[in-house]
This record gives structure tokens, sequence and C-alpha cells, in this order.
């Protein structure tokens, strides 16, 4: 089941196995002072760090979870599972969870497919195709801030270009970042194009991987294209397609940057998502002990969506 | 189904020509080898009458009908790749009906034939299997049968052979053979491998350096090689080629030191020629007060030595005897002929066949005449 992502992450657990090969054939020896002070001298540093920034503060999450805080985010009052009662019940947060999920889905999957379709274009032997490939992929030396600000004077309502371009075929504009609906749209529509740049690389390194001689039978065998796509490229690169709907369900689960800069969660808390609700629960409102709450259901969801995905495409993909 | 190509070539850039002038007619039911070293544009030819890669100029003929402007299906042919070309994500049974499947062919005909095809190659065990979970020969199996179960009736093979072992190698040659004897097949089989191409060919296409260089029977080859080329590549250990001076017009001997000269057939112009001899074709004394050569080393092979010796004019060579010999390095030999060698001119084109072989070969003694005036 977890044969992809250990290819992905071969490099590293390669790595962690020649650390305890090492250190079972030191246990052999007498462990004296010397080996132990090296041992934290290099351990040490990451440890102290792992311990400050996440460990310390998932646990600190958890616990003040449970509690109602002060406006300085310290514990006042423990009240048990009643933050989980009171949000799970909250029409508001049901509301946000019901954005996320829209939002989530939606990017995931026009990332896949813009991914895959800007890939195989890629793949095309053209002149000049090379230019295309770069064009394609540049979306990954783009900053969030920056990539707002261009989305904005597009989505912009007088200066737009968008609406500009309506305006001259003579189509209603819309006013994309203050109409609820349109303001999801808008906002989903940004982020599956800063997405696009890492998938498409992805994306064409695996297309590029496929053996040349799978299409050389294909062809020989008289298959369209189409078929060639769906039966031969899709299933070699399945791995690939998995790894990526995982990275970019999670990603957008978290998204934060362009949400913040393009509309701040308005309007009227159309694209308040859930990570963005946490941070102005804790940050603006003081309001630590829900927000703490929001990150634990947040944490949770995320997991459990994962492991469906692996439940549901773990027989696509092993070959 | 028989194959006619006619004064094929092929340029990327209309400059530099990778292949030229291929002409030959491959007939129904014959295996066909196509050997020459790498980057000699085998496998490219091979992709040319499969209709992968398009023909530059010239015309290709499938039962004397032009296939030239035909996608591959059309040719109705089929390939069995050097990687095999097996889908991972499919079983054993699905591969092989991989194509049928795609071209609609009823459900229950695509099984009769698979299971067909997979008897033949004696897989019908394995047929739920993944290909990872399979051996190279039984995956070179899988592809071959692939190749049975689409039922066209010209099959082209690239180096099918070269992924696998060479004990397994032998076997699958004579493997592929039967199959192609038993059903009939017209098969085009590209291989660097001279040995695959001697032992399974009906006749044997060599190329290099963007020509046709032979076209001929395995034995044909072998002994009537068309140049320095053909004859250095086909035999083991390679042919030996040695640079000899022929003296006076019409003298007819071939001098490479006092106790090595060759006796040609023919007469000659005074000049430089090549003489190419087999390693077996060598005659080696020991323990005698004349030399003109010394041991570099030994192989011993089980039934046979090939040995190492400098001439005493520097060229080296490869002598193979399977005499009972007890030689040390840097021993004092006498090196002689035999009576079978080739000349070669300037070029390397040859003059003239190995003695004691009638000469029915391609080149009449007309035409030997010709060249060399």
């Amino acid at each position: 089941m977890e044969e992809p992502l250990n290819r992905k992450l071969k490099p590293l657990s390669n790595k962690s196995v020649t650390l305890k090969t090492q250190s079972i054939e030191k246990s052999s020896y007498d462990v004296n002072a010397h080996d132990k002070f090296y041992a934290w001298f290099f351990l040490g540093p990451s440890l102290v760090i792992l311990s400050i920034f996440v460990f310390y503060p998932m646990m600190r999450t958890l616990y003040l979870s449970f509690f109602l805080t002060n406006s300085l985010g310290h514990p006042s009052v423990f009240v048990g599972f009643s933050n989980y009662i009171n949000l799970l019940t909250s029409s508001a947060y049901l509301d946000s969870l019901t954005a996320t999920l829209i939002y989530v889905i939606a990017v995931s999957i026009l990332t896949l497919v813009f991914g895959l379709l800007l890939a195989q274009t890629a793949s095309k032997k053209i002149a000049g195709i090379n230019i295309f490939r770069t064009i394609f992929s540049g979306t990954m030396g783009v900053s969030v801030s920056v990539a707002a600000i261009f989305w904005l004077f597009i989505f912009n309502p007088s200066i737009g270009l968008l609406d500009q371009v309506a305006s001259f075929f003579h189509l209603p504009t819309i006013n994309w970042l203050t109409q609820p609906s349109w303001a999801m749209t808008a906002v989903i529509i940004s982020t599956v194009w800063m997405n696009l740049g890492f998938t498409f690389l992805i994306f064409f390194g695996a297309f590029q991987s496929v053996p040349k001689f799978f299409y050389e039978a294909a062809e020989i065998e008289g298959l369209s294209r189409s078929y060639q796509f769906f039966h031969i490229t899709l299933p070699m690169i399945s791995p690939t397609i998995f790894f990526i709907s995982i990275i970019t369900l999670i990603e957008s689960f978290k998204s934060f940057g362009l949400i913040d800069l393009m509309t701040a969660g308005g309007p009227n808390n159309a694209t308040n998502l859930l990570v963005y609700r946490i941070y102005q629960d804790a940050f603006l409102s003081g309001n630590y002990g829900s927000a703490s709450t929001q990150s634990v259901i947040l944490a949770i969801i995320i997991a459990l969506f994962t492991l469906i995905q692996f439940k549901l495409l773990e027989k696509k993909v092993t070959y | 189904m028989s194959i006619e190509l006619k004064n094929i070539a092929k340029t990327y850039d209309n400059k530099n020509w990778i292949l030229k002038d291929i002409n030959t007619k491959i007939e129904t039911g014959e295996f066909f080898a196509i050997v020459g070293p790498s980057g000699c544009g085998k496998s490219t030819l091979l992709r040319m009458i499969a209709g992968l890669i398009p023909i530059s100029s010239g015309d290709l003929q499938i039962d004397n009908r032009s296939v030239i402007n035909l996608p591959p299906r059309e040719r109705n042919l089929t390939m069995v790749f050097q990687d095999y070309a097996l889908f991972p994500f499919l079983d054993v049974e699905a591969n092989v009906g991989f194509g049928l499947k795609a071209r609609k062919m009823p459900e229950l005909k695509i099984k009769k034939r698979v299971a067909h095809a997979l008897e033949l190659v004696d897989l019908t065990a394995l047929k739920t299997r993944k290909p990872r979970e399979l051996s190279g020969g039984q995956r070179q199996r899988v592809a071959l049968a692939r190749a049975i179960a689409s039922d066209a009736k010209i099959c082209l093979m690239d180096e099918p052979l070269s992924n696998l072992d060479a004990q397994l190698r032998g076997k699958m040659r004579s493997e592929i053979r039967e199959l192609q004897q038993r059903l009939g097949l017209t098969l085009i089989y590209v291989t660097h491998d001279q040995i695959e191409a001697m032992t399974m060919a009906d006749r044997i296409m060599v190329l290099n350096n963007q020509q046709v260089q032979q076209v001929g029977s395995p034995l044909d080859i072998y002994q009537h090689p068309s140049n320095s080329f053909v004859g250095t590549f086909f035999g083991t250990p390679q042919m030996n080629i040695l640079k000899a001076h022929c003296p006076h017009t019409h003298n007819q001997q071939l001098i490479i030191d006092p106790f090595l000269t060759f006796q040609s057939p023919l007469d000659l112009p005074a000049g430089d020629y090549f003489v190419g001899v087999r390693p077996v074709d060598f005659d080696l004394t020991t323990h005698v007060t004349r030399t003109n050569a010394f041991v570099r080393s030994v192989e011993y092979l089980g039934n046979e030595f090939i040995i190492y010796i400098k001439l005493d004019d520097s060229a080296e060579i490869r002598v193979v005897t399977s005499e009972k010999i007890d030689l040390n390095s840097n021993e004092r030999v006498l090196i002689r002929p035999k009576n079978k060698f080739f000349i070669f001119d300037h070029s390397g084109k040859t003059i003239s066949f190995m003695k004691g072989v009638q000469n029915n070969g391609r080149t009449s003694k007309q035409e030997t005449q010709a060249i060399i005036q």
C-alpha cells in the first residue's frame, strides 16, 4: 500500500537505514562517553529546533483545545470536549468546512486535469516547445504575494483584464471578488494557476519516463492517440498521479496566502476556509482555545482524506 | 508475404544519410536477419519497414503493393521489442491480448487466440502473473506470444534476445526459429550478434557505414565475404587482416615475411594488399630454429586454444588450434599459412576468396579480374 510513497522517500529511508545499521554495529562495541557526546552533538540541534517549533506547538495545541483561554492565550478554564461540540454545531464553522471541501476538491481536480493537459501538450515534438515548457513551469518561481497582485489586477472590477475582455465582447461583467460565489471561483482559479507550475513539471517528467517502445507497440497495433493516452500513459504514470493528488489535497487544505491577500476570507465569509478561520480566531480575536480545537479537527480531516485516497487509489497504482 | 525494399534511404536533415541504397527482397516464410555494429542504422531500417519512422526516399512493397504511405497497422505486421514492451499493470493474458482487445475483437475470440499463443510458448500456467513476477526469459516468451496472437504473417524483431543471459539466449534462438517455421512467418530479425544471425537466419543482410555490405546465406557470407568488414564481422575470434606486399606483377606472391607468404590464385598487379586469414587457418610450429613470431598469451577454452601471437613485423594475430600444445608466453614459434585465405584490396574489397572453397559466391572470376583492373 505504501509503495508509491516509499519510492518518493527512497533517499530518505536509505539514509535512515544506514544510520540504523551503524548504530547497531556501534552497540556491539562499548558505547563510551566520547561516542555519546558526538551522538548528542550531531542530533542535538535538530532535536532542539524540532521540539521548539514542531513537537511543543503540536502538544500545546492539543492541550489548549480542551480549554478556554484568556487574551494572552493562557488556558483559563478546562472545558473538556465542549470546544469541539460548540464548533461542530456552529453553522458558521460548518459553512466554512463546506467551503473548504468545495475549494479543496475543485482545486485538486482542476490541478490534476490541467497539469496533465499541459504535460501532454509539452510532450509533443514541435518547434519552440522548450519555450512553452519553460512558461508552463513558470509559476514555480512566482511568490504568492506577486501572484495575488497579478490576479487582483485581472479580477479588478473597473480596470481588470477579465472584465475588459468581457465588455469588449458585450458580455456581462462580474464583480469577481465581491460576489460570494464568484469570489470562491476566483480564488480557486488563482490557486490552480499557482499549483500548475510544480504539477506540470512533475507530470512532464513522468511522461518522459514512459518508455518509447510502448507507443511504438501501440502504433503497430493501430491504437488511436486517445486510447494510447488513457490505456498506456495514464496507467504508466499512475504513481505520479497519486503522489500529486495527495500533495495537492494537503496543500489546498492548508491554503492561506492567496486567500489572505485576495479576499481576506470575504465576501461574507464565502472564502473563509478552515486555515484562514483558525488564523482569524487565534490571532485577530485572541480565541486560542477554539482555534486550537479547529487545528486539531483540520489535522484529523487531512489525515482522513489521505487515508481514503490511499484506500481508493492503491489498487490503481501498484503494478 | 514477401517484402521488397527498393532504394530505401533515410535522412533527418537532407545532408547526412543514415541509410542509403537499401535493396533486397525478402521472400515469404523467410528468416531474414539484419546485422551490423551498433549505430549502423539497422533498428532504423526495421522501424521504417514497420512504418514507425517515415522513409526518406525509395519504395517499400509488401506482396508487390507499395505500403510506403500506409500506417503501421495497415501493413499487417507485428513487432517484438528488445525490452519486450510488456505493460507492467496488465497480467500475462491481458498483455498478449492487448492489441486484439484494442481492435475490438470479440471477447471469446480473443480468449481463444491468447490461449493458443500462450500454449505455443508454453506459458499457459503463468497467464495470471504480472510481468514483474516473471523471469527475463518468460517475459521474452510473453512478447513472442503477443506477436503470435496478432496473427500477422510478418514479424519484426528488434534485438529480442539481447537482454537475456548467454545460456537462455541459446535456448530462445532455437525456440524462435522453430516457431517461425511452424507458423510460416516472414521474420525480419535485427541483431548486432553475428552468431544469432548465423545460426538462425536463412539470409543475412550486413549493414555498415550507412550501406548494405552484403546480402547472402550464412554460409555464403562466411565463405565469400564481399569485403574485409564482413570478413572480420563474422566468425569468432575475428579474422586476422595482415598487410601484404606483391613485389612483381603476375608474380602471384603475397609476402608478409619470408615464412609467411601466400600464393594468389589470380594474377595481381604489384602493390600492397590485405590478406585475411581466419584464426583456424594458421599453421603453428614450435621448437624450431627458424621462427617469425612469439607468443603473447594463451587462452584455454576447453576444446581449443586461442593463442595471441605477435609477428616479428609487429602485426598481432589470433590463432586457434585444437591440438594440445604447451606454450609459454614469449616463446618463439613459426607461423605459416594453411591454404585458406582471402585477398582484399586497399579499400577492403574482396579480390579473391579462400583457396579450397569453390568460388560460387557473388563474385565470379571475371568480376574479380574486372575489380583488379
